[in-house]
């Protein structure tokens, strides 16, 4: 594969994040965008522990039967959390001592901006018009990051299935509510503790509860805000949704928000990387390029220096070797002289 | 190697160790993909990442770190003496990231789909799509990077060769970007959960942190592997690999030191910014100050001095030292700090079955690396190309 190639696939990769993270965890999540989103109210004064929207959630999911039958309340002796086999359940609290047990129901709450959706990176979870959060067991790959990701510990896992292991968790009878019918749970309520409409006329009637018995309620709805909002909305007794379990401080960010940021990060990487990086790449070569030619500077002045020298001295030494010889020239001639000089002398003898 | 002297060497206490793991890991390899995860592990609706991600994944990236760190040093920043190193840290950075996805293949439920997000359904506001396609092409970067080392052993394939060659700055630069921004979406795949990640560990620094411990990381592997390698596999050394390895080791002590106060200064910052002061006093407190104290501090304190006195024995202890506070640090986040608020019953532990493939992936790693570097040049020049300077 080419170079060229490689860095389009990346440029690829940094558009589309970044344009991921401007879309929400799905294409109509927004809270505005959709204002037709359907939901559940459910007020915990009412509830009384029957477990009757567990039978019929398990009837209309045609999930199996548990081991102790629904009409056991001892199970509620026991805190749960929703299975793969139970996309629902409700447990027993008991704020104080003496004081009768309050119950509330757990099932997935449907996010307005849900974190598995927005942590899936198969787009297996989403979102959907009518406020439901669907699962699609064809896309899976079966990574988890969605239970990690719920704040609300919902999305279940199948285990003990070796091959072909499904994320399980409640889909507001997404099938039932097409179809215009209620959820199975909503339907079985005895109390109407359950009540099923569009979110926007839920939040009317839990606020006209709450300020209609404000000795009683919590003066909260919980799930307007949480997380950004849920579509699943909860009204309880005092104290407080802590005596029910539920966690006060979820805040109000949601999900998709607090990974954004480091998403947005992505394109600057991708930019900004290989310009530094070749910049100290040019600036290193550059060093080792200008320390070579400033070696080979040196260098060169050394031998040029060096010749310089060796010349000057050999042009001494010739000219002292010049200075000798001519000495000793001059000595032998003066000999050679001298000794004709005494020949020439003897032969006069002679 | 003479056939006389392989079946001398074959039953060594390091080969009977690793048949017995490589045996009990094919046990549980077949119970998991018959049984499911549910017969091997101790994952449960509450904790549905446990070892698997915690370490094959988490700390098998960070340790890998080596690849980008080493090429990085060695080809951009000009430390050209430390070329001798880049192919050993190029090895190994290959050999974990493909040993990470191998092991990933155990941990998600329906391995032969791992390529859908890459090229079926792209989940783009996942920060775990970001991971998944920078491994995807990061691995495949690595695997180009290692392959002139492979080609070189095969014989023949010179004009290929010279093509890898000629890419290799290209490739590093990609590796950086790559490794940059998976390495740092490690840490941002925690963010999505404050509320369930405990406030000392919970940061929107953690993909900073993550990145920059990485670093660290990468620099003590390829310290501390070097040190091993140079125990076992001395023979197969060259000059070059031996003139340059001491002053290799100091360099990136030196390197490791400096980075680490960095990421100690982004910790304390940390709880500054959000006046979390007040948890130190609690007992996560006192095992956060565990990890910094204990295994940041203390091994970047030692480090720190190792290379100023020259002493090789304390940069070879810092560099283990180090590479296990990498390992608690990715612990922490993503099992101990991980559903703090969740009743201790309900908590995690790994099973023996997960240990045992988690010790599984270490010693494939182990025995590719030495079936690799003891017919491969990678700890030397390979003689035709000697002259090359990669």
């Amino acid at each position: 594969m080419k170079r060229r190639h490689f860095l389009g696939l990346l440029g690829a990769a940094g558009v589309t994040l970044t344009t991921g993270t401007k879309a929400k965890a799905s294409d109509a999540a927004d809270v505005a965008g959709l204002p037709n989103a359907f939901g559940v109210l459910f007020d915990a004064s009412r509830c009384i522990g029957c477990r009757k929207c567990e039978a019929a959630c398990n009837t209309v999911n045609e999930l199996p039967k548990p081991d102790k039958p629904f009409d056991d309340l001892t199970v509620l002796d026991t805190e749960r959390r929703t299975t793969a086999t139970a996309y629902t359940v409700v447990d027993k609290y008991t704020p104080k001592a003496g004081e009768n047990p309050v119950f509330r129901k757990i099932q997935c709450n449907h996010c307005m901006e849900p974190a598995c959706a927005s942590a899936c990176f198969v787009k297996a979870l989403k979102k959907t018009e009518t406020g439901a959060v669907v699962y699609d067991a064809s896309l899976c790959v079966g990574c988890r990051y969605c239970m990690v990701a719920c704040p609300f510990n919902i999305p279940a896992y199948e285990y003990n299935k070796a091959l072909t292991p499904r994320v399980m968790k409640c889909t507001m009878c997404y099938p039932r509510i097409k179809e215009g019918k209620l959820p199975g749970c909503v339907e079985a309520c005895p109390k109407e503790a359950l009540q099923f409409g569009r979110r926007r006329d839920l939040l009317n009637i839990a606020w006209d509860r709450i300020t209609a018995n404000t000795d009683k309620y919590v003066s909260h709805v919980y799930g307007e805000h949480e997380m950004g909002g849920t579509s699943w909305l909860y009204i309880a007794p005092k104290p407080s949704f802590a005596a029910l379990g539920m966690d006060e401080h979820l805040g109000t960010t949601p999900a998709p928000e607090l990974t954004a940021g480091a998403l947005t990060a992505v394109p600057a990487v991708v930019g900004i990387w290989p310009v530094l990086l070749t910049g100290l790449y040019a600036v290193s070569k550059r060093k080792d390029r200008i320390a070579e030619e400033e070696k080979k500077a040196a260098v060169e002045a050394a031998i040029a220096k060096a010749s310089a020298e060796a010349e000057a001295k050999l042009a001494e030494e010739l000219t002292k070797a010049e200075v000798a010889g001519k000495r000793r020239i001059e000595v032998e001639v003066k000999k050679a002289l001298e000794a004709a000089a005494k020949t020439s002398e003897g032969g006069e003898d002679a | 190697m003479s056939t006389e002297n392989t079946k001398n060497s074959l039953f060594t206490p390091f080969n009977i160790i690793a048949g017995v793991i490589l045996a009990a890991g094919i046990v549980v390899t077949i119970m998991r993909f018959t049984m499911g995860l549910g017969a091997v592990t101790n994952l449960s609706d509450n904790n549905p990442w446990g070892l698997w991600i915690g370490f094959d994944l988490l700390c098998g990236v960070a340790l890998a770190a080596g690849g980008y760190t080493t090429s990085a040093a060695c080809y951009i920043f000009g430390f050209k003496r430390f070329h001798a190193a880049v192919r050993p840290a190029i090895l190994t950075a290959f050999l974990g990231y493909a040993l990470v996805v191998f092991a990933l293949g155990y941990d998600v439920g329906r391995p032969w789909r791992l390529p859908y997000p890459i090229f079926y359904s792209q989940g783009t506001t996942s920060v775990l799509f970001e991971v998944g396609l920078c491994v995807f092409i990061y691995l495949t970067v690595l695997f180009i990077e290692y392959l002139p080392a492979a080609l070189e052993w095969l014989g023949g394939f010179d004009k290929y060769r010279t093509v890898l060659i000629k890419v290799t700055m290209g490739l590093t630069i990609l590796g950086v970007i790559l490794s940059t921004l998976h390495q740092s979406s490690l840490g941002a795949l925690y963010l999505i959960v404050p509320s369930k990640l405990h406030p000392l560990w919970y940061t929107p620094y953690l993909p900073v942190m993550f990145f920059m411990s990485s670093m660290f990381a990468g620099l003590s592997m390829v310290v501390f592997e070097g040190t091993l390698s140079h125990r076992y596999f001395h023979d197969k050394m060259d000059d070059d690999y031996n003139a340059n390895y001491m002053d290799l080791q100091f360099a990136f002590a030196k390197g490791a030191a400096w980075i680490m106060s960095g990421y100690l200064a982004m910790k304390l910052i940390g709880l500054a910014m959000d006046n979390r002061w007040h948890y130190l006093f609690t007992g996560f407190g006192a095992w956060w100050l565990f990890e910094v104290v204990g295994f940041v501090v203390l091994p970047c304190y030692c480090y720190a001095v190792g290379y100023r006195d020259r002493n090789i024995g304390l940069v070879r202890i810092a560099a283990p030292w180090t590479v296990i506070g990498i390992i608690l640090n990715r612990f922490d986040v993503s099992l101990v700090a991980f559903n703090w608020k969740l009743p201790s019953a309900l908590r995690y532990f790994p099973s023996v079955s997960e240990i045992i493939i988690s010790l599984f992936v270490v010693t494939v790693g182990v025995l590719a690396f030495r079936f690799i570097v003891t017919r491969m040049p990678i700890f030397y020049a390979h003689p035709a190309y000697k002259d090359s300077s990669h």
